[in-house]
């Protein structure tokens, strides 16, 4: 995968600038998701839910070494084959090793993040293997030779002409045709993709350790099938979706589908416990479980900032995000975009890399209410703006205006100078025509008006 | 009589200078008596918010020392009283004591109006208005303000006009604005797209103010924007102002 996360200024930019019709869709359809979330979390005892299900997983995270190796135990005595990835490459690389072993020509895949953030299409791909995405929005953007734009509405950047006319031109349908005469082409497609597939790649929501289950919802079906018909299922896991009991599928299937579409559950919810035994009529011979690091058991050491690692992959928090709305996820420039992309791209990618992401708000604290495992996202932000201003990786120009501008607040004299400089200031400056950053406010609002006087004058020659 | 420290913040002493002086006559009519510290600059959250703790906590410090005593201290501001009452006591770490004892007395004006003076009703200089209401983010979420402010306008016979983005932050967000100010001002596009023609826009919050002023002025809006403490001065006036009142 190609990350750009560094770039998000200037995509962001780009988008708003080039593509208007891209910020009218993600807004509706970001909006659509979170008014979803409001009803799904109002006909329950949310609080009660997001407090509960927030102490398991800090109870799963901070025993995570034991939970890996009962699930790897469990894993394995259900059949399943249990493999260890320190890094995205090295997931990419067992992924490809398989499907080199297996003789794999096809491959048909399920949604999941941690795909794109281990880059497996490509890959795969590189190997002169057809990969097929079949979730409808996923097939949509790679057909686009996109990256999807929401953790679950990977096409949500995109309008309903967008697909009329991408359609038209891949799959010959009418350029008028009615959404369900779009999503039968696409089915018509992916069928047949699903009938030559050799191997099925999709990711999970939970791996219970008690039991070794791989616990996938979903809505359109097409998990079922990629984990049922082709002869190898490959499930990619992040080492921090571990439940350790169960039981305790039942509420996070409930909480997970109400924080992502208010959905009481997903239409499809599969429960995997390893390859097809003699008595099942369906399912693939092998299961091979992917176990993901990436910069996980680093983030865990964090004392700052490990609460991240609670992260369902919801959505919700980009649904609650206003700074989300304007531009999507492709701004972010990674797999994963808005208040959760923005704590997880240093961590994940990196301080130099990622370290522009978590400017990419305003601390306005929408996401908190909305997180079913209650991340302190904000709180989280804050850290890593901390510490990438400690670290220098802010710009030179801002480091030096911070002095000036504590030096002039902790002087009342200096500020009073300031403020009599602020009211004598030639239009072009005050219009932002002279200093940077002026200018990046005066562009977007105008010239700056300061009162008349300020009010310390006022208060000086007393208020009537 | 009741005595207040008013912090004028930075934004308001440079900005909203009228309003300001409109949150003092307010204050006056009500008896409290007001005092300006006069050593006072700004609180430091825009260097909190990007990260520069060490500037912010020299500014907390000072503004620490300035507000000394035991007077609530009262401030036009949703934003700037977060980063006192929220954000101080995060920020100190030896000085535990003096951040958190002014944490403990900062008030917004309108909370401070109905929490601690418990008005119900400044008068109804504001009858047929009809008024739009930004909650401004951190107002809303870190110190929950959130029914004061609408009730003081409604009690004054405003219209508080429904607004499907009136909780949606206005995009302006300290360093944000000029880091990315293309997202920024889409922020604040879509909070005045949504706008339902009111007489009036108001907020707690003057950065929300300047940033939708600002942007709703460069489009050809017309929109008129009055910081709060100006609206509940209009509020109280008429009624001292009639005979018999």
């Amino acid at each position: 995968m190609s990350v750009e996360a560094r770039a998000y200024g200037s995509r962001a930019l780009a988008i708003l600038r080039d593509t208007p019709a891209m910020r009218d869709s993600v807004t509706a359809g970001a909006l659509t998701l979170d008014s979803a979330r409001r009803v799904g979390y109002a006909s329950v005892d949310i609080e009660s839910w997001r407090r509960w299900a927030e102490q398991v997983k800090n109870h799963v995270l901070t025993h995570l070494d034991r939970y890996l190796l009962q699930a790897e135990d469990r894993l394995r005595a259900n059949g399943a084959s249990v493999h260890w990835a320190d890094t995205p490459a090295d997931a990419a690389g067992i992924v490809s090793d398989l499907a080199r072993r297996h003789g794999v020509r096809t491959v048909v895949k399920g949604k999941s993040m941690l795909s794109e953030e281990v880059g497996v299409n490509a890959s795969l791909e590189a190997m002169g293997i057809d990969v097929y995405e079949t979730d409808l929005g996923e097939y949509i953007i790679q057909l686009l030779g996109e990256m999807p734009s929401h953790i679950i509405a990977p096409a949500i950047h995109r309008g309903l002409d967008d697909v009329r006319a991408l359609f038209h031109e891949r799959l010959d349908t009418p350029r008028d045709a009615a959404p369900e005469v779009l999503a039968a082409a696409a089915r018509r497609v992916l069928r047949g993709a699903f009938l030559a597939a050799d191997m099925g790649i999709t990711g999970v929501n939970f791996l219970v350790a008690e039991t070794g289950t791989l616990a996938l919802v979903e809505n359109e079906g097409n998990i079922r099938l990629t984990t049922t018909m082709p002869r190898v299922h490959v499930a990619l896991v992040g080492i921090e979706k571990l439940l350790p009991r169960f039981d305790d599928l039942a509420t996070f299937l409930q909480l997970i589908s109400r924080a992502a579409t208010g959905q009481a559950i997903g239409t499809f919810v599969s429960l995997i416990q390893g390859p097809r035994t003699a008595v099942d009529v369906d399912g693939p011979d092998e299961v091979h479980v992917v176990l993901v690091d990436g910069g996980r058991s680093a983030l865990l050491a964090d004392p700052e900032a490990w609460e991240a690692l609670r992260c369902l992959r919801c959505g919700a928090c980009l649904n609650a995000c206003p700074v989300f709305r304007q531009t999507g996820g492709h701004a972010y420039g990674w797999a994963y975009s808005g208040p959760i992309g923005a704590i997880l791209a240093p961590a994940l990618l990196g301080m130099e890399e990622g370290g522009a992401l978590p400017f990419a708000s305003t601390l306005c604290g929408a996401c908190v209410e909305a997180c079913p495992v209650r991340i302190p996202i904000p709180r989280l932000l804050h850290s890593w703006r901390d510490r990438l201003a400690d670290a220098r990786l802010t710009s030179r120009g801002e480091r030096i205006g911070m002095k000036g501008y504590a030096r002039v607040m902790t002087n009342p004299r200096l500020y009073r100078l300031a403020s009599l400089l602020l009211r004598r200031l030639p239009g072009p400056v005050r219009g932002g025509r002279v200093t940077p950053v002026l200018k990046h406010w005066t562009a977007w609002r105008g010239a700056l008006e300061p009162s008349t006087r300020p009010f310390h004058e006022l208060w000086r020659d007393g208020i009537t | 009589m009741l005595r207040v420290s008013l912090f004028a913040t930075c934004l308001g002493d440079q900005f909203f200078a009228e309003s300001v002086a409109d949150c003092v006559r307010l204050l006056r009519s009500l008896d409290v008596d007001v005092s300006f510290p006069a050593g006072q600059t700004c609180c430091g959250q825009p260097a909190w918010n990007a990260g520069y703790r060490e500037e912010a906590l020299a500014m907390a410090r000072h503004t620490v020392r300035v507000f000394e005593g035991s007077a609530p201290v009262v401030l036009p501001s949703g934003s700037c009283a977060a980063m006192l009452r929220v954000f101080y006591p995060q920020l100190a770490e030896r000085e535990q004591d003096g951040f958190t004892q002014l944490a403990q007395r900062t008030f917004e004006l309108s909370e401070f109006l109905v929490k601690v003076l418990g008005v119900t009703t400044l008068g109804d200089g504001l009858r047929g208005m009809r008024v739009a209401y930004h909650h401004g983010c951190h107002a809303l979420r870190e110190l929950g303000v959130e029914k004061e402010p609408t009730a003081l306008l409604a009690a004054a016979g405003a219209e508080v006009v429904p607004w499907i983005a009136d909780r949606e932050c206005c995009g302006f967000g300290g360093t944000f604005a000029v880091k990315h100010p293309s997202v920024s001002a889409a922020m604040a596009d879509r909070k005045l797209d949504t706008l339902p023609s009111p007489d009036c826009l108001t907020s707690a919050d003057g950065g929300c103010l300047l940033q939708l002023a600002g942007r709703s002025r460069l489009r050809g809006m017309s929109v008129t924007v009055r910081p709060l403490a100006s609206l509940l001065w209009q509020a109280r006036q008429a009624s001292l102002s009639r005979p018999g009142a």
